[in-house]
């Protein structure tokens, strides 16, 4: 029995004219790097607007580190909204300070741990600037230490990495895994669906408001498996065996050849290479996996066909 | 609550650390100052400078009847010499009476440089008029007509006296009472306005840098909303104070330069104070002046204002805030604005006009509509309003003001965190529903 952080049981919220989240459930594990994935205006934001107690839902419940989601729990919340935004004419050691006692750090600790923030990751000499005085790049490292600052246990990310050039992306991801190995557990939101291979431990996948796709990244996978291999072999011989594989295209590349197979479920991987093995000197035998793009994207138009009929 | 102080503090320090805010509040008790000794410089300078005014009087029977003062020398001739008419003669003008003016009214004119000053040629005219009037008068034969012109001519002055509650006389000054109440008006229009503005404009920022929604990930919006409001009240405050305190030490150390003895007043008010047991109509203008201002209810116009302050801007500045969070640019509020600023208007102008009446029917309404109260009240109250009148509109408007900070608590609540188009008022009123 995994240990469950935060878990959303059958939330629901309807506005006017549309419903944003439809009966949600998410169980995001204690420790974890949780994926919330979703097109635009599937309900990710309103979801996470729940999450920190910005709205509240129609029904439904959220309960927080085992117990029931308290108003005082938003203390143990960081959260990056994808519409950053901090008061650009206020300094920005002044500015990190005032939004950590708004998290209930006292301002000597607030100042302390920003102090050890700003020089891990050499900015102290931005302490007294004004925000307006820093670059788009700069400011998002501000406010991703506003974010961290308070220690929250729970960590909401939506678009981190939207405005940072590679260097700096790559530095804020090692950040958040740091953040997951320290304990701490991470709701991550994007679209860039080669960073939820890199960095998510499980997903769910949001459409129309309801949750289409979730579970550990690598056993989604595992559902998405197509039974396609790519093999590269010395043999220009192989050929479509009934019930056990069929080619799908070949090609020769120099002295090798080059296979598409697929593979009928019932023979395991290990069967069809002992099969090729047995003629042929292999060279590459690569199960196609699906990448998070494709299934994001096979998920969602398949949902969006079922709902439109 | 610790996160609204956390919040208050925030924006009171903010805003009174700004340049602008330091500037305006430390210059404008010199302006102001400067309003009221500057004029008063210029009437002393004046004094030093006696201009000569040659008359010439064919008739020999005016000449006599004009007096030099201080401003004015009049020095007589028989005809306009030639260097009265050069540019640099110190002649200031020449009044030249060629005639009898009851037989012929054309028979005088005043020659100048420049354009002839307005109180030297009402002086010249006045002097005149009554000389004509009285040998008009002469031409009738009236027995003793000297005596019944100088019993004619003897002017007069009412003074004011107004009954306090047992009936007692207190010498009043209706227009120290107007400018009294002219001013508090004046101030509660300006700073609810300004300081409302504020508000909304501080909202508007927040929503448009996008900070709002970190804000409310970690407080209320209800806290955020009264933390701003309180915040920004405690600014305006802060500025009164600082206000009022170099005030009256600029013009205590102006008047001991320029000889106005700011303590004669008090010393007199003992005196005005001694001569109410038995009235004396002997009583100084300047006098006079000085006892209506000692008489004026200061304790009761001071708290009046304070309650009337915060009421009225806890209700403009609520009503602000939510329309601020409900547009997405601060030029999208003017639709919003405009019906506020006319009623505000509406406000002054009923002020005004309840001075002619400071009871009547249009005085005591607008006193009462909460909207209006907080500006028309203050002009009301120097002229002594019934303590019933007083609890009664303060009642309505700070339950007004609960109301509205109840209603823009929830479309603030709301706005902030809409985007996009800007919405109608039925779509704000739907707000109000939202959980």
């Amino acid at each position: 029995m995994t240990d469950i952080f935060l878990n959303v049981q059958r939330v629901s919220k309807r506005f006017a004219e549309h419903t944003a989240l439809d009966e949600v459930s998410i169980a995001v594990p204690r420790g974890r790097i949780f994926g919330l994935l979703g097109p635009n205006g599937a309900g990710k934001t309103t979801l996470i607007r729940i999450i920190n107690r910005i709205t509240a839902p129609d029904s439904g419940t959220v309960s927080f580190d085992g117990r029931e989601f308290m108003p005082d729990d938003v203390q143990r919340i960081g959260y990056l909204p994808e519409e950053r935004g901090l008061y650009k004419k206020m300094k920005v050691g002044e500015q990190a300070i005032y939004l950590a006692q708004l998290k209930g750090l006292s301002r000597s600790e607030a100042e302390k741990r920003l102090r050890a923030w700003f020089e891990k990751f050499e900015i102290l000499p931005w302490w007294n600037k004004k925000l307006e005085e820093l670059s788009k790049g700069m400011q998002q490292k501000v406010q991703f230490i506003i974010t961290v600052l308070h220690a929250p246990q729970l960590l909401i990310f939506d678009e981190p990495f939207s405005g940072f050039d590679p260097v700096n992306a790559e530095r804020l991801k090692r950040e958040i895994l740091e953040l997951r190995d320290k304990g701490h557990t991470v709701i991550f939101s994007t679209h860039n669906m080669a960073s939820v291979e890199e960095v998510c431990d499980e997903i769910a996948l949001i459409n129309h408001g309801r949750v289409v796709l979730s579970g550990d990244v690598s056993e989604v996978k595992d559902r998405f498996r197509t039974g396609v291999y790519e093999l590269v072999c010395t043999s220009s011989a192989i050929e479509s065996t009934p019930e056990k594989f069929e080619v799908i295209a070949r090609e020769e590349r120099g002295h090798l050849w080059r296979y598409l197979l697929h593979k009928f479920d019932a023979m395991s991987n290990s069967e069809l290479i002992a099969m090729l093995a047995r003629n042929n000197e292999i060279r590459t035998f690569n199960e196609q996996m699906p990448t998070m793009n494709e299934i994001f994207i096979r998920t969602v138009e398949a949902n969006n066909a079922t709902l439109n009929q | 609550m610790k996160k609204t102080l956390i919040i208050i503090r925030r924006e009171f320090l903010n805003r009174v650390s700004k340049k602008s805010f330091i500037i305006l509040t430390v210059l404008m008790p010199f302006i102001m100052a400067a309003l009221i000794f500057v004029p008063l410089l210029l009437s002393q300078i004046k004094d030093d400078n006696q201009k000569q005014v040659v008359v010439i009087d064919k008739t020999g029977e005016y000449m006599p009847l004009f007096k030099s003062d201080k401003y004015y020398a009049f020095v007589e001739d028989t005809d306009i010499r030639p260097e009265y008419k050069t540019s640099d003669s110190p002649v200031e003008a020449v009044v030249c009476i060629t005639g009898n003016l009851v037989e012929n009214p054309r028979a005088v004119t005043i020659y100048s440089h420049s354009e002839v000053k307005q109180e030297l040629l009402s002086l010249v005219e006045r002097t005149l008029n009554d000389a004509v009037r009285s040998q008009k008068l002469r031409a009738y034969n009236v027995p003793e007509l000297d005596k019944i012109i100088s019993d004619v001519q003897k002017e007069f002055s009412i003074s004011t006296v107004k009954w306090d509650k047992e009936g007692g006389e207190t010498s009043s000054n209706t227009g120290i009472a107007i400018a009294a109440g002219f001013i508090f008006t004046f101030l509660i229009y300006g700073f609810v306005m300004a300081y409302g503005g504020m508000v909304m404009s501080s909202v508007v920022e927040e929503k448009a840098n996008r900070i709002v929604e970190l804000m409310v990930s970690s407080v209320k919006p209800f806290q955020l909303m009264m933390g701003k409001i309180v915040g920004i009240a405690l600014v305006g405050f802060a500025q009164l104070l600082i206000w009022g305190i170099m005030l009256t030490a600029i013009l205590a150390v102006c008047g001991l330069v320029f000889g106005v003895n700011i303590m004669q007043g008090a010393e007199m008010n003992v005196a005005g104070a001694a001569a109410m047991q038995q009235p004396m109509p002997e009583l100084s203008e300047s006098q006079e002046i000085v006892t209506a201002l000692a008489n004026l209810p200061y304790g009761e116009l001071c708290l009046m204002f304070v309650l009337y302050f915060v009421g009225g801007y806890l209700l403009y500045a609520s009503f602000f805030a939510a329309v601020g969070a409900s547009v997405n640019e601060q030029e999208d509020s003017s639709q919003f604005m405009m019906p506020v600023v006319m009623l505000m208007v509406f406000g002054l102008y009923a002020a005004m006009y309840s001075i002619e009446n400071t009871n009547g029917p249009l005085a005591f309404w607008a006193s009462m509509f909460p909207l209006t109260s907080p500006i028309v009240m203050m002009i009301r109250i120097p002229f002594n309003v019934p303590l019933w009148e007083e609890l009664l509109s303060l009642a309505i408007l700070y339950g007004t003001a609960i109301l509205f900070v109840w209603v823009s608590a929830k479309i603030y609540r709301v706005g902030i965190l809409m985007y996009g188009k800007k919405p109608s008022i039925k779509e704000m009123i739907k707000w109000m529903r939202y959980q």
